[in-house]
């Protein structure tokens, strides 16, 4: 049995993972990076449109700041979110943007004077300040009050990975490819490493580590049409969830993006939108005034969705052979526009639907696309339940975004999740609490439980094959946990899900070579996947509510009164073919923000009774403090600064950009 | 969205081999499978997988042209396989594992290991003149200077450059347009605290930009369409005159 030690396991070489690995190294520590494919092929690298910062340099971002970003953030999170987290992101994030500036990314800038730009498809001219000039510029995206999306071109993710990439590179950082953690190694709830499988060889090895941290993504690909890469698995959140002992939050969170091209489900960047263009039904209609006067197609993702969906359910959707369809119309941008800032969206369009975006109406419609779920940590990254596990990114439920994120915040997370939970990792690894007093024995538990699953997959001869299940809960989980929700479907969904877990435990393989074998990967990541579904389908069955992207038809309120809580599940034994599920409350009088109007969507939500006295008493504590300075307005109502590392605790400047 | 002529009967040559298999011959396999509107390779080779082949490899990540993972040769050009649509190409179609780079298995080859080595030998990575200050205003950049960055800065490793190149397949060592095009990306960059003269320590030689044949290959294939020949050209110039 093969052993490998480190400090610090790093699971996952996207953003978040890639973060992570630099930042522990920078405070001494070793550290190892997993990936499932090289590491700049992650699916970090897909992310389009930008990445959110409240630089306030872009005379449409003029007056942003960390509250203005904190506000939208939260109102998001249709007020699920953990407002000291979202806190802690909001004031880090303009520094990672200027971290990866100094590592190379290209941001745009700001060029000063007179340009044309779209805003709710009129051309208007934005006057750019001469002070500005040079500094990074933003984008518009949904269910921001300000442009406050940076951004190069749309090719932002993979401009911000190639240069994480080349840093840990230039640390000397090894991202070992194509390996693959199978298991967790843990006992008495603490996490030691992980046994780990090589997708070249085929061989099992164990890595042992003071800190384990999984930043793996999301689960998009449990969903039968998913704008995720194909990696997107999320068996590293499956694994930490096996343990029996971690906790994973908030896992019915289900964020669909309103635009992917129909039939491949590709994404098109929120930029598309952001930049001007609009959507179209089967008469070339703009429907979206009609739902959402304000925001149009600039409310959130969730709400964008919600009212496309129910766009089409009234006959207005364009039919076909992919099914139905809406119309994303940027022409209105202009062609030089569309070729240099939307030019991935460009190739997209060419390539795949053999058309020119400049030219012609892109058929899209809502599409899975991120998962709000994930494993549940504290604000400092670690597990709640499993130490010694830390989680970020994608992967990890913090919690910043609630039960909807804002477009431009998930590839902010990522960075920003790795800079503060690398320094908590760090300190946890200077501390005898890492120390590791651990049986070898154990380890070579853990490795050979895990040879035996491979080898049953193996030598079993009458089992089922894994693709047929797989189909089955793609589907389900795309018409049963979808957009729209009710009940009864939930319910249907369960029990079938149920039953096709069963039926993963008796797979067999038929084709025995030697290697990764493609087979062998699909039969042991299913049950995998469909304990996830599970843990979603059951999250959305008992939440009678509607938050964010969960969506009860058979509940249209959101009820804060009842549900102002975060879903918490377990897997309680492996034979168990259901999780359990746990609420975790969020505390009204807490909150820095408390519950009310998102500003879009519909106005209708029922109150939690604390609401009113928070509110009060914001009033009160605000009476005492000085008016123009908001960060002892902030601070006075939910201080958060002492929950940073020291080292990102500096208020970020930014030139007052006068409108 | 159309195709050309739907219902059209496929036929995939595969070139096929399994190193970690001790009975595994090279050879080629052939599969049908009939043509339906909207079929890529990345749709066609799952399906294959599926129906025929369980034990096929190949690398599809992004499945969007973004990731660079899934370069192949393709009727003898090095591609981008998840956004070749079947319809552009004829109805037997050969397939092929980059070549230079040490085969996995099939279609899978290591471009990771490769591209790293690259990195670590040639740098790839913004050296810092002082280190950043995250708390104050950033650095100006003029924006034309950022876009230029950034068109150099969309290379993806997918490694199709190295496959069609001459000079790669001879010299074990040679850096290759996507090296190449990285000392020109940094170069132009002013964050980077290196000059001509550094870069020429990493690429004036054979086996970075005086090894280059101008054969073009890689600037004919570049899935991303990098201004790859320009960018050797001019700095050939500059190396010339630092040498």
């Amino acid at each position: 049995m093969k052993i490998v030690y480190t400090d610090v396991l790093v699971i996952g070489g996207g953003l978040a993972g890639l973060r992570t690995a630099v930042g522990v190294k920078q405070r001494g520590f070793d550290t190892i990076v997993l990936s499932l494919v090289p590491a700049k092929r992650s699916h970090s690298a897909a992310a389009q449109g930008g990445m959110q910062a409240s630089l306030g340099h872009s005379a449409m971002g003029a007056g942003d700041n960390e509250d203005v970003h904190f506000e939208d953030t939260v109102k998001g999170s249709d007020w699920g979110a953990d407002q000291r987290v979202a806190r802690m992101f909001t004031h880090v994030a303009p520094k990672a943007i200027r971290e990866l500036a100094g590592w190379g990314v290209p941001w745009n800038r700001v060029s000063q004077g007179e340009r044309e730009a779209v805003i709710n498809a009129e051309r208007v001219v934005i006057t750019e300040s001469a002070k500005a000039h040079g500094l990074i510029t933003a984008r518009d995206f949904g269910g921001t009050r300000k442009w406050r999306t940076c951004y190069t071109s749309d090719g932002t993710g993979h401009a911000m990975l190639f240069a994480l990439g080349d840093q840990s590179i230039a640390h000397g950082i090894p991202v070992m490819e194509r390996m693959e953690a199978l298991a967790l190694i843990h006992e008495g709830g603490r996490c030691y490493g992980a046994v780990v499988r090589n997708l070249v060889t085929g061989e099992l090895s164990a890595f042992l580590a003071r800190a384990t941290t999984i930043a793996t993504g999301g689960y998009g690909r449990i969903y039968k049409v998913s704008t995720n890469a194909v990696i997107c698995e999320g068996t590293g959140t499956a694994i930490a969830l096996e343990t029996g002992v971690a906790e994973l939050g908030n896992m019915e969170a289900v964020q669909f993006h309103p635009t992917a091209i129909v039939p491949a489900g590709i994404l098109t960047t929120e930029g598309c939108r952001g930049d001007g263009g609009i959507l179209r039904d089967v008469k070339g209609h703009r429907f979206m005034p009609d739902y959402e006067r304000e925001k149009r197609e600039l409310a959130s993702r969730d709400v964008v969705s919600r009212r496309m969906t129910e766009h089409m359910r009234k006959g207005l959707a364009v039919q076909s052979p992919y099914g139905d369809h809406l119309w994303l119309d940027i022409t209105v941008l202009g062609r030089e526009h569309v070729h240099k800032n939307l030019r991935e969206v460009t190739d997209i369009c060419r390539y795949f639907l053999g058309m020119d975006p400049a030219e012609d109406w892109i058929p899209v419609r809502p599409t899975q696309h991120y998962s709000m779920g994930g494993i549940r940590t504290d604000h400092r990254g670690e597990s709640t339940t499993l130490k010694g596990l830390f989680a970020c990114g994608e992967a990890a439920c913090w919690d910043m975004h609630g039960f909807n994120r804002l477009g431009g915040n998930s590839v902010a997370e990522t960075v920003v999740a790795g800079m503060i939970v690398s320094e908590f990792i760090a300190d946890f690894c200077a501390g005898s609490e890492s120390d590791i007093n651990l049986s070898t024995g154990l380890v070579r538990e853990f490795v050979e439980r895990e040879q035996a699953g491979l080898d049953g997959l193996l030598n079993s001869s009458n089992g089922e094959s894994a693709s047929a299940i797989r189909s089955r809960m793609e589907e389900i989980m795309i018409e049963q946990v979808g957009i729209f929700r009710t009940g009864s479907e939930l319910e249907s969904a369960v029990e079938e899900l149920e039953q096709l877990l069963e039926r993963s435990r008796r797979l067999s393989v038929r084709n025995r070579v030697p290697g990764a074998n493609p087979e062998l990967v699909a039969a042991y990541r299913l049950p995998k996947m469909l304990k996830l579904a599970l843990c979603a389908a059951l999250g959305a069955r008992q939440r009678t509510e509607s938050r964010g992207a969960h969506y009860r038809e058979d509940f249209p309120q959101r009820n804060d009164r009842d549900w102002l809580n975060r879903s918490i599940t377990t897997w309680p034994s492996a034979e168990a073919t259901l999780p359990r599920l746990d609420y975790e409350s969020i505390e009204v009088g807490d909150m820095e923000l408390p519950p009310g109007f998102r500003g879009y969507g519909t106005r209708d939500h029922i109150d939690h009774p604390h609401s009113d006295q928070r509110h009060r008493q914001i009033e009160q504590i605000l009476k005492a403090v000085d008016p123009n300075d908001r960060y002892a307005r902030q601070a006075a109502l939910m201080p958060f600064e002492h929950l940073l590392p020291e080292k990102y605790r500096p208020r970020s400047q930014r030139l007052e950009i006068k409108t | 969205m159309s195709s050309p002529s739907p219902g059209r009967t496929l036929v995939f040559k595969i070139l096929r081999h399994n190193p970690q298999d001790p009975t595994s011959e090279p050879h080629v396999a052939r599969f049908e499978l009939e043509e339906y509107e909207g079929m890529t390779l990345f749709i066609a080779l799952n399906e294959i997988r599926e129906r025929f082949a369980p034990d096929l490899q190949f690398d599809f990540v992004c499945r969007a042209g973004i990731c660079g993972s899934c370069g192949m040769v393709i009727n003898g050009r090095p591609g981008l396989a998840c956004r070749t649509l079947t319809s552009t190409l004829a109805p037997e179609i050969t397939l092929a594992p980059l070549p230079v780079f040490k085969l996995i298995a099939d279609l899978s080859v290591d471009t990771g290991e490769w591209m790293r080595g690259m990195s670590e030998r040639l740098e790839t990575w913004i050296h810092e003149q002082t280190p950043v200050d995250l708390h104050a205003v950033e650095e100006r950049m003029e924006p034309e200077l950022a876009e230029a960055i950034y068109e150099l800065d969309r290379c993806i490793e997918c490694g199709c450059c190295i496959a069609a190149c001459g000079t790669a397949r001879m010299r074990e060592d040679f850096v290759g347009a996507v090296g190449l095009n990285k000392i020109a990306r940094f170069r132009l960059d002013p964050r980077d605290a290196r000059d001509d003269g550094d870069f020429y320590d990493l690429i004036g030689d054979d086996d970075g930009v005086f090894g280059c044949m101008s054969l073009l290959g890689c600037h004919d294939i570049c899935p991303k369409e990098l201004p790859l020949q320009t960018q050797i050209a001019f700095l050939r110039r500059k190396m010339v005159r630092v040498s």
